[in-house]
């Protein structure tokens, strides 16, 4: 019971996860043709020395035996040495980290931004012209592939009004928020239009409780109401959509960081699967998986302690 | 016995109502509300008129979708969006709430009217702490600070006898009982003191037992607080406990009103005289119970004439082609019944036969 047993619940889940993951990383990347061993050769290479590089590796052995040994080393906290630049892979991720973090966390406040406004101004005018644009626009941006909006925002508030730097991470806090202001606004219009409609949706079935004629007749002032009412009880059923789009979303931070030229994990990820460098790849998506495990169970416990109704012992 | 009084015509009546000096507390005069449904307008209240005098209680009683909730709704400006006032008049202490704008009701919902609603499992905010829904409309209208309304809160907790309040104060709804959180609506009700509640079938969602605690917890507060009712319920006898006057409502229209003595023992519209028929555990002149026959009109496309007549045994050629005005009767009585003698025939003819 309590609080803690639940998340330490939720944790142990992670390990079935994260095993599964692996598995279908590891002969998935293995399956593509080209050879790390090539990569860091390059026109040099020789059969003789392409032959000892990969024994060095371990990549001569059968795959099964290679995952084992994988396996095992990941049991103690070892992802393995980068094959390219000879540092261990953890360091590298962890280096890389900050910048997607901040992409994620700062593409979800600027789509709650969003999104809760132009929900409450489409519930509040259920069929309402108002609503109606509010429903019909933001699935423009559900509809427009990512990199391309990441490309016309960068086009148009990066290079023609250079309000924006077109790249990069910035640095100190507000250097970050200015720097990343662009690629999470990409990530935002793609994360918007869902918690639009579910909030929408949730707002109301809300509005049309009980509880808000209740408050409405002890005089509950407009702003009150649509906050102290209204709103907490529309955010709930609306935090496990947001979980499991930011989920989703995870992956595709891979293109946007690419696009924006953001030192992140996923750009990272795109340079390790070219030069093959695969306890990189390996770990990246590791990270991936739990940080998708773990957004779920963040976006779990949030709607556990907004809901009274709901006690951790489930 | 009370079949004498009742059969003692019409113009005894008047004796036991004294008209109050002052004008009524609340007045509704020829209220209509329309709801837009997929179906068609739906003339859910069509030209209801009554009136509530200080510190008395008014009964409404009709069968389930005659327009009682939405009359009440109507009256407190909370009714859901598809819904609205299309004309008529709610005066409350001489102010006409109708053309008033949702802000400027704020001001009066609560410290002047309230309601109370029929699910206490669906009116509290499930997300709220029972406390903080006690306190609110205090700290909102009171001018009290947070801690000031909040003591309110435990006051008021204590006085509709919800026990241990300090504990109970941050509760959730969910953690309440049905009857126990039906306090907590009457203790949110009562909040700022107003000087009328509308109560919507208040005990309709509860067991027997809880039920006859809410009606005599309501009952001691109306005494002390000298606070009016208007009080919507399906149930007779709980009308007969609770009300001194009775409004009965068939089809979105007022069809029967008078004090509740004389209307439940002595009807003057046919509808009512079914009602008090159909009506388990109510004693008046009848053998069995005798359900009315047919069903409720429709709102949509109510029937022309008297929307009664389809299912009334004494209905005449006129009643179906004149729509029945609410006739005032002497005893502070009004009917809406053309044939209203034939009532009267009718439970004569009974009681003799008895
Ligand atoms: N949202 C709505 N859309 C369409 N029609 C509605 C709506 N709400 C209520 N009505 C109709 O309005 C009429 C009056 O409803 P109301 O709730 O006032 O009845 P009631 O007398 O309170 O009934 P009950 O005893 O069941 O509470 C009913 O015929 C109902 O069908
Ligand atoms: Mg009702």
């Amino acid at each position: 019971m309590g609080r803690m047993s639940f998340v330490g619940r939720r944790l142990l889940q992670l390990v079935p996860v994260a095993v599964g993951v692996t598995i279908v990383v590891f002969f998935m990347i293995h399956l593509i043709p080209g050879d790390p061993a090539l990569t860091i050769l390059g026109i040099h290479a020789t059969p003789q020395s392409i032959h000892e590089l990969r024994q060095e590796w371990g990549l001569n052995r059968p795959l099964i035996s290679q995952y084992w040994f994988f396996l095992d080393r990941l049991a103690h906290g070892n992802l393995g040495k980068s094959l390219i630049y000879g540092t261990p892979a953890a360091t590298l991720i962890m280096q890389r980290l900050p910048p997607t973090l901040w992409l994620i966390v700062y593409a979800a406040v600027i789509a709650i931004l969003i999104s809760v406004p132009l929900a409450m101004i489409a519930a509040t005018k259920k069929d309402g012209i108002r609503d109606q644009l509010v429903r019909a626009v933001p699935l423009l941006g559900l509809g427009m592939p990512t990199f391309w909006v990441g490309f016309l925002l960068l086009t148009l508030f990066g290079v023609t009004l250079r309000w924006f730097p077109v790249g990069g991470y910035g640095t100190g806090f507000f250097g970050h928020l200015h720097a990343m202001f662009l690629p999470a606004l990409t990530v935002a219009i793609a994360l918007a239009p869902v918690v639009i409609r579910s909030l929408r949706a949730s707002m109301l079935s809300v509005l049309g409780a009980d509880y808000i004629t209740t408050a409405r007749s002890k005089g509950v002032p407009g702003m009150r109401l649509f906050v102290r009412h209204v709103l907490r009880n529309a955010v709930i059923p609306a935090i496990t959509v947001l979980g499991i789009n930011i989920g989703f979303l995870i992956g595709g931070t891979v293109i946007i960081e690419n696009v924006f030229s953001i030192p992140g994990i996923g750009e990272l990820m795109i340079n390790s699967i070219f030069q093959r460098d695969f306890p990189v790849v390996q770990g990246v998506t590791l990270v991936f998986a739990i940080m998708v495990v773990l957004v779920n169970l963040l976006a779990d416990m949030t709607y556990a302690s907004l809901d009274p109704r709901v006690s951790f012992d489930r | 016995m009370t079949g004498a009084a009742g059969t003692g015509a019409v113009g005894t009546a008047s004796a036991g109502i004294p008209p109050a000096g002052t004008g009524p507390m609340l007045e509704v005069r020829d209220l209509h509300v329309q709801i837009a449904s997929r179906r068609g307008l739906v003339r859910a209240v069509d030209g209801v008129s009554f009136e509530v005098v200080k510190g008395d209680a008014l009964g409404i009683v009709g069968e389930s979708g005659s327009g009682k909730s939405m009359t009440l709704r109507a009256i407190l400006g909370v009714l859901p969006p598809e819904a609205r006032i299309t004309s008529g008049q709610v005066i409350l202490d001489g102010q006409d709430l109708v053309p008033l704008r949702q802000s400027d009701l704020n001001r009066i919902r609560g410290p002047r009217i309230s309601m109370i609603f029929q699910e206490p499992m669906s009116a509290l905010n499930p997300v709220m702490r029972v406390g903080s829904q006690i306190a609110e409309g205090p700290l909102i209208h009171l001018g009290i600070g947070r801690a000031k309304a909040a003591e309110r809160a435990l006051e008021l907790m204590r006085r509709v006898g919800i026990p241990d309040p300090e504990r109970r104060y941050r509760a959730y709804p969910h953690e309440f009982s049905g009857g126990m959180r039906q306090r907590v609506m009457i203790a949110i009700a009562l909040a700022c003191e107003p000087e009328i509640i509308l109560c919507d079938e208040p005990t309709t969602a509860l067991d027997v037992t809880i039920q006859d605690q809410i009606l005599r917890l309501l009952a001691t507060l109306c005494r002390e607080t000298g606070v009016s009712l208007v009080f919507v319920t399906h149930d007779l006898p709980v009308v007969a406990q609770v009300c001194q006057q009775v409004a009965v409502m068939y089809g979105g229209r007022l069809v029967e009103s008078g004090p509740v003595r004389e209307v439940l023992h002595d009807p003057r519209h046919p509808y009512t005289l079914g009602l008090v028929r159909s009506a388990p555990d109510f004693d008046n002149v009848r053998e069995s119970l005798v359900p009315i026959p047919g069903s409720p009109p429709s709102l949509i496309s109510p029937p022309e004439g008297c929307r009664f007549h389809p299912r009334c045994k004494f209905a005449e050629e006129d009643c179906l082609v004149t729509e029945p005005p609410l006739r005032l009767l002497p005893g502070g009585r009004a009917t809406a019944c053309l044939h209203h003698e034939r009532c009267i025939e009718a439970i004569e003819a009974e009681r003799a036969a008895q």
